[in-house]
């Protein structure tokens, strides 16, 4: 939460300098975003491979635990479909693109900002965050009537971070490692899928 | 686009090699750990710039957080009824 509401101080200080004009040109074009991407997918590289625990988790794990991503995937993807019918100016790919962030707002909203417009971005960044305050607040009322996985579910890719200590609270510790697992799958997804659905959309 | 696509995602596997080779050092996992937030607020601080300046974004503002809300409770309605199936079919203890 604290560190969502940092990232949005950045955007907002940022967009308050845009709306003023109060940079340069050169800054006010913004060219050089995609080799701040790249520095961000070099070290998000090498959090990844240098997080020994998490290694550790996935080669534990029973098989069907592969379920509680796919569920996340799958469910996530077909629920923004369906709702895109109703909104008329996202068509199914974008929806999708916006669905794969699975709460991870930074980077799907940077890499959507990339690789398609500015306004998908925002959407991105915005859903994505209140994918996060959601699970946040409403953990104990998803668990009661969706079950043990719905915290992890809704928490998606966050599941492995910031929205973890409330999943163990509700849904309870043995939960934990399946947090962490779908939590990492989803995150390390996030920067293959969301391209992926933008080149074929 | 896609040769953009991958470069990014060459990089990326490109650090986890990294990561893997550099192993368990916590002062290291600290200071990578520290430079992607910095990275995160300087995009995201970029992004804030490009949609300032973008009067059809700015203009939009109200239909683009509806949107974003619709989208999300489309995203969290579809993972938790996925979830309540995985978990009624093949976690809960009879």
């Amino acid at each position: 939460m604290k560190g969502s509401l940092i990232i949005l101080s950045f955007f907002v200080l940022g967009l308050i300098l845009g709306l003023t004009r109060f940079l340069p040109d050169t800054l006010l074009e913004g060219d050089f975003s995609i080799y701040a991407l790249y520095l961000l997918m070099f070290l998000v590289g090498i959090g990844i491979g240098t997080d020994r625990d998490s290694w550790k988790v996935i080669r534990q794990v029973n098989f069907k635990i592969v379920l509680v991503p796919l569920s996340v995937i799958v469910g996530s993807l077909i629920g923004v479909s369906a709702v895109s019918i109703l909104l008329s100016s996202i068509n199914f790919g974008e929806a999708m693109a916006v669905g794969a962030g699975f709460g991870y707002y930074s980077l799907s909203s940077v890499i959507i900002t990339e690789f398609h417009s500015e306004t998908l971005g925002v959407i991105a960044l915005l859903s994505n965050i209140i994918r996060e305050v959601i699970t946040l607040l409403a953990t104990p009322f998803f668990v009661r009537y969706f079950g043990k996985l719905a915290g992890i579910a809704s928490g998606g890719a966050t599941a492995m971070d910031t929205t973890m200590p409330i999943i163990v609270q509700y849904s309870g510790k043995e939960y934990a490692i399946i947090a962490v697992f779908s939590g990492i799958v989803l995150t390390v997804l996030v920067p293959v899928i969301v391209p992926l659905i933008l080149e074929f959309l | 686009m896609l040769t953009d696509i991958i470069i990014v995602l060459a990089i990326m596997i490109l650090g986890m090699g990294i990561g893997l080779f550099i192993g368990n050092r916590p002062k290291v996992i600290k200071i990578v750990g520290v430079l992607t937030s910095f990275s995160i607020f300087l995009l995201l601080f970029l992004l804030g710039i490009g949609v300032g300046t973008n009067d059809r974004i700015i203009n939009n503002l109200d239909t683009i957080g509806i949107q974003a809300l619709v989208l999300t409770i489309g995203a969290l309605l579809g993972s938790l009824i996925c979830a309540y199936f995985t978990y009624s079919l093949f976690f809960k203890k009879k």
